[in-house]
């Protein structure tokens, strides 16, 4: 689904990553770990195309993904939702009409699934808050409307950039049943995270590969979860 | 671009209009820089119009025409003016010819002199009126023999005069087009700038946008929009105020001379209707262009 064989990328005269290989099977769910600064961002950014690796072959849906125009480009990010630590929201819009954003620039009517919307606010809890603006929300809320969002337009991938950084220990466990609800429903989920407690608290949940960043390479972890 | 393209381009989406929240400056820029630049294209256009007119007038009514001066003594005028009249009517090319009256000339000379010269103490030279006809007049034929036959005769057929009037009538004809190329080339340069800079006041919404799978067409076209139709609306109201403006200019009058009269006629003023619309074409594709640049910035 998601490959990368031999990826590197740098910035100006640093290399962040070097030689990462991985491949992202259908239904598989990861974790990525590594301290801060180590290239947790970087690798999903590649893996969304935010960011072209200098050297190496990165394929998304059996499409290199250097050869992809700017329109291609959009495309494959419809299928792949991204949630990033800090949302990134519009906050001139609602919290419905953020949500429902994918659909806006997918040309979907917004009006025809509204049925839909209301249902998806109201599995991530915020089936009441549609009209709050995103400053109102609080930062757990702000991450659940973020997964919402990322999975409105039923992508085939979900990457999830430290989506527990800045909320509480129930927070972050609710954030995880999310995203594990979601491969079980056959998602893709690499889901960036420094905080080891969390993986040990998916163990008996999920079967789950644990990817980690150490000194610009990425190793296996150790054994499945 | 297909003409679809521009089509979907420019119809109403609320939705990605939506999206990018309007930003005080540029809007009142673009509305000011359009307005302006459509007032001063008015008069541009208006001057242009003028001008070709004035230049078509002379070109017509002097080309047609030529003068015929008879200086003699007093005693000889009478005579060498019909000798002269005698030449004109044998002369191909010579629709009619007539001696100007006393009075036809003391008017001509009365602008000069005031009303109450006493011509008849003076003395003044006959003039003749030449209307020139087919196959047209062969001034230096003409010349040569009127000075066989009447020594004092001398032929004025304008074209010392007519051409230097005619050619600064069409330059400055030119130079209204070019002030309305200026002024186009102006509006498109404001209108990329604010563009731009709203473009980069927007960078964050556009990553957003980008990152949920816009294409870059949906989020130019949120800008597009906004920009034609504002320029769209601030060249209607500079138009309104420019036409506004040439109604109260003078009417053309005799007295005036060709300093009035520069306003529209006739048909001419349906064409300061078309300035908010191309104003609008200017914008759609400074802010296309500009878009699409930025957006290739940006990714």
């Amino acid at each position: 689904m998601i490959e990368l064989e031999n990826v590197s990328y740098t910035y100006g005269d640093g290399e962040l990553l070097s030689n990462v290989s991985v491949e992202l099977q259908p239904g598989s769910f990861h974790f990525l770990t590594g301290p801060s600064g180590s290239g947790k961002t970087t690798l999903l950014k590649l893996c969304y195309g935010a960011l072209l690796p200098t050297s190496g072959r990165l394929s998304a849906f059996d499409q290199d993904i250097s050869t992809l125009d700017r329109d291609q480009m959009a495309l494959l990010r419809r299928r792949v939702g991204v949630v990033h630590q800090n949302c990134q929201f519009l906050d001139h819009m609602t919290l419905a009409e953020n949500v429902a954003l994918p659909l806006m620039v997918s040309g979907r009517s917004e009006s025809s699934e509204h049925g839909d919307l209301t249902e998806l606010l109201s599995w991530v809890g915020l089936g009441t808050r549609l009209d709050a603006r995103p400053p109102e929300l609080s930062g757990g809320e702000r991450q659940r409307a973020a997964l919402a969002r990322a999975v409105i337009l039923s992508p085939d991938v979900v990457l999830a950039d430290e989506p527990t950084g800045n909320v509480d220990w129930e927070m972050s466990q609710r954030l995880l049943r999310l995203l594990i609800e979601l491969n079980r429903m056959g998602k893709t989920v690499l889901f960036a995270t420094h905080d080891l407690s969390l993986i040990r608290a998916a163990k008996s949940q999920i079967q789950a590969r644990v990817l980690r960043i150490s000194q610009r390479k990425l190793q296996l972890a150790g054994a499945d979860l | 671009m297909s003409k679809g393209d521009i089509r979907n381009l420019l119809s109403r989406d609320t939705r990605a209009d939506r999206v990018v929240p309007p930003t005080g400056y540029t809007a009142h820029l673009t509305l000011f820089v359009s307005g302006a630049m459509a007032f001063l294209a008015v008069f541009a256009l208006a001057l242009s119009l003028a001008s070709g007119r004035i230049a078509d007038r002379w070109a017509t009514e002097l080309a047609g025409a030529a003068t015929l001066r008879i200086n003699a003594p007093t005693a000889q005028l009478a005579a060498q003016t019909e000798a002269a009249l005698t030449v004109l009517r044998q002369t191909p090319g010579v629709a009619s010819a007539r001696a100007l009256t006393g009075d036809e000339q003391a008017a001509l000379l009365s602008p000069w002199f005031g009303p109450d010269l006493p011509l008849d103490t003076l003395p003044i030279p006959q003039l003749i009126e030449i209307v020139e006809g087919e196959p047209g007049l062969d001034a230096a034929g003409l010349r040569l023999r009127l000075g066989a036959e009447v020594p004092g005769a001398v032929l004025d057929d304008h074209s010392r005069w007519r051409e230097p009037l005619v050619d600064a009538a069409m330059s400055l004809r030119r130079l209204g087009w070019v002030s309305i190329l200026l002024i186009g080339g102006a509006t498109a340069a404001m209108i990329t700038l604010a563009a731009n800079a709203s473009l980069a006041a927007n960078a964050q919404i556009i990553e957003v946008l980008r990152q949920v799978g816009a294409r870059d067409r949906f989020i130019a076209g949120a800008f597009v929009r906004r920009f034609t139709y504002r320029a769209l609306l601030g060249a209607a109201v500079g138009t309104l105020l420019g036409m506004t403006g040439v109604l109260l200019l003078p009417e053309a009058s005799d007295a005036g001379g060709f300093l009035t009269g520069v306003g529209f006629q006739g048909g001419g003023w349906v064409l300061p209707a078309l300035i908010p619309l191309l104003g609008a074409v200017v914008a759609f594709f400074a802010t296309w262009t500009a878009a699409r640049r930025k957006l290739k910035e940006l990714s």
